[in-house]
């Protein structure tokens, strides 16, 4: 029986070294967004046209550029000090967001007060944007608690570890939103935003939710930040086609928008976020960056990428290209980012010293609000428990 | 008063809900014009439309999931799972969300959501039609699991899960459908999250919930024809288990019998047995016997009778407490 070329194992010891070529196809694999790619910022910091998406930028103003650009480097600051803390011991794990903060931040400052936003683990830029305290993010990783804002008032849902999950209970929100008429013109008009990683697209639970979605016409809109990387599996292992490319299967629209480039990211989640207001959801936004950090602080990537592709990467940051426009083309002086850089110390050194304060739960913490009203027979474990621990008072 | 099959009562129970709170949906495959495949939801898209009673893809962990996110924006969605074997798709949905966004919020995010589950067997049906897994959501903090046994008792119950701030994981059993029983629509019911009595006696403790209720209830009249009388408690609620009166009846017989239709090992049934060997150890006449179903994968149909506890079954493992 013949055997496909391509399925024979390779086995000659002159292939186990990528050639020359093959390293370039690799780099160009992750790096090149292709011609559909949206960008409004280039990464030399020029600002380019785009004829369906500038009126989305439109009214993005000097003072604007500069809050987008704080922004960045304030979720930058904490999310460098949450790596921190965990080396220090201070937290269990922590999930970094580096080169991902245009993404999130773009996003999350399209979205209008009432709008809903269900995260995944690294959306610490997302939730900075709603108003959550990044205070409020380490009780998640220090292992005293899995979230403390309210995902009601702040829109912004609790974190979701299950991959995929939030992609069904965002469509579900949506569908409500639906329900209770608040899609149409109005000024009270809602939407939804769901965000999730390259790897979760493979999940079950984000091809449901793209189905129900799209049989409810729910105003939701699907952000998937393809930062290349699923832990140790590239995109590659994911998918055939780019990935903004499935949703023409599920019947709605989808675009692949720079994901380093703040202004790209917020005129086309604004642009989605109205189709789906105005009926016209669900939208597909891949937002197109690279994960410049591990998976998480347990996680190692020198085992499975090449530390070319990070080099690759660092020229396209997305907070470079906005500083480098913002004194270039509006002369903006040293003292601006001297100011930024020095709140963006003060966020992180209250950031720290919250971590270090934050007392262990207390010991009945476990028993607490598992259920809305009481079950009789936790509640006698509970007071077992108690008992058992004030045993050893005075030991 | 009123004379109704159990579907019946719990179409009554949901549209009685569905009236009282417009944040009710009713949502599933084959639910809205078909009226569900036991025909359940019949009739209820026609009186409260296509956004109160959704047809749904096909797609279990859709279904759930969806109406975790209907619930954390303030619906109170009603979910019918079409057959026991084919909740297991939406099983993440329901361990890793529905069960924990209230203790994962502290409170502030609660889950109204009732999934419906027609379970049990003998109804001769293909595999995945008549299993019983409610030890595999008993087990999970966060959820609340019933059984319904009776007509009566159904439509009071679903209409307390929908009423529930938990999640409540509602088990029906089907093969008990279309078993008619007076209804009292003007009663005051128990509370959800209580077992019953149902019949006094005093030789030995029978308990059960679900489907095989009634097979207790009939051993029990089998032998009271012989003299002896069994007290039957119907558990109705398997988390949080409501044992108390499981465990006066035990001090007062001396002797318990379990009867489900789940496999026994690491069961409900294991459960009670386990919790009444703590609480009556001293009152004990006899060990704790369990009458369930084996632990194989439900059999093919031709196996069913062999497979369920019966009335003889059940009667034997009587004789064996009361000859201890």
């Amino acid at each position: 029986m013949s055997v496909p070329q391509s399925w024979t194992p390779v086995t000659s010891a002159d292939t186990a070294v990528p050639t020359h070529d093959q390293v370039v196809a690799g780099l160009k694999a992750t790096d090149e967004g292709g011609a559909d790619l949206v960008q409004l910022l280039t990464p030399e910091g020029e600002r380019v046209t785009d004829p369906r998406f500038d009126r989305y930028a439109a009214d993005i103003d000097l003072d604007t550029l500069k809050n987008l650009y704080r922004d960045m480097v304030l979720v930058r600051r904490f999310d460098r000090e949450g790596n921190a803390l965990q080396r220090q011991g201070q937290l269990g794990i922590w999930v970094p967001l580096l080169g991902q903060e245009a993404a999130q931040v773009g996003s999350g400052r399209a979205l209008a007060p009432q709008d809903m936003a269900f995260p995944s683990y690294r959306e610490h830029g997302v939730a900075w944007t709603r108003g959550v305290d990044p205070t409020d993010l380490l009780g998640i990783f220090r292992g005293t608690d899995h979230g403390t804002w309210d995902p009601i008032e702040k829109r912004f849902h609790l974190y979701t570890i299950v991959i995929g999950n939030q992609c069904l209970n965002a469509t579900g929100y949506a569908m409500g939103q639906k329900f209770e008429g608040k899609v149409g013109d109005g000024s009270d008009a809602e939407a939804t935003i769901c965000y999730f990683g390259d790897g979760a697209t493979s999940q079950g639970d984000v091809h449901e939710g793209f189905v129900w979605a799209a049989v409810y016409d729910a105003p939701v809109v699907f952000y998937c930040q393809n930062n290349q990387w699923a832990i140790s599996e590239p995109t590659e292992r994911q998918t055939r086609v780019p990935l903004y490319k499935r949703a023409q299967g599920y019947g709605f629209p989808g675009i692949r928008v720079d994901g380093n480039d703040v202004l790209a990211c917020l005129a086309v989640t604004r642009w989605a976020l109205e189709e789906c207001r105005t009926g016209n959801g669900p939208v597909l936004v891949e937002a197109f960056t690279y994960r410049m950090d591990a998976h998480t602080t347990s996680d190692d990537p020198t085992r499975y990428r090449l530390a070319d592709e990070l080099e690759l990467w660092k020229l396209k940051d997305p907070i470079e290209r906005v500083r480098v426009n913002l004194v270039r083309e509006h002369g903006v002086e040293q003292g601006f980012f001297d100011g930024i850089q020095a709140e963006a110390d003060e966020l992180a050194a209250r950031f720290r010293q919250f971590c270090v304060d934050m007392p262990p739960p207390a010991p009945d913490r476990m028993f607490s609000k598992v259920y809305a009203e009481p079950s009789p027979t936790l509640e006698a474990q509970r007071e077992a428990f108690l008992a058992y621990h004030a045993s050893f008072e005075g030991a | 008063m009123a004379v109704l099959t159990m579907a019946k009562a719990i179409n009554d129970g949901l549209r009685a809900a569905m009236e009282r709170d417009p944040k009710v949906l009713v949502m599933g495959e084959d639910v809205g014009k078909l009226g569900g495949v036991f025909r359940v939801t019949d009739g209820l898209q026609k009186d409260f439309g296509e956004q109160r009673v959704l047809d749904t893809p096909l797609a279990e962990s859709g279904i759930i999931g969806t109406a975790v996110g209907l619930a954390i924006r303030g619906f109170r969605p009603v979910c019918e799972i079409q057959f026991d074997g084919f909740v297991f798709p939406g099983y993440d949905q329901i361990v890793s969300q529905l069960a924990k966004l209230h203790f994962r919020s502290q409170g502030k995010v609660p889950m109204p959501v009732v999934v419906r589950i027609p379970f049990g067997g003998g109804i001769g049906a293909v595999e995945h039609h008549s299993e019983s897994p409610e030890a595999l959501f008993a087990h999970v903090a966060g959820l609340k699991v019933v059984a319904c046994s009776n007509a009566d008792d159904a439509y009071w119950m679903i209409q307390q899960a929908i009423a529930s701030d938990d999640p409540v994981i509602f088990f029906e059993p089907k093969r008990r459908y279309w078993d008619k029983a007076e209804v009292d629509v003007s009663a005051t019911p128990p509370p959800l999250h209580t077992s019953r009595l149902v019949r006094p006696g005093s030789a030995l403790t029978l308990v059960g919930y679900g489907p095989v209720l009634k097979t207790c209830l009939e051993a029990a009249t089998a032998a009271a024809a012989d003299g002896t009388e069994l007290e039957v408690i119907d558990l109705r609620t398997l988390s949080p288990l409501d044992l108390d009166p499981v465990f006066d009846s035990v001090r007062r017989t001396g002797r318990l019998v379990v009867v489900a239709e789940a496999p026994s090992e690491v069961s409900v049934a294991a459960e009670v047995a386990a919790r009444v060997q703590e609480q009556c150890f001293h009152s004990l006449e006899a060990p704790v016997l369990r009458v369930t179903g084996f632990d194989t994968p439900y059999p093919p149909s031709k196996c069913e009778e062999d497979f369920l506890p019966d009335l003889d079954r059940v009667l034997d493992a009587v004789d064996r407490s009361l000859g201890w």
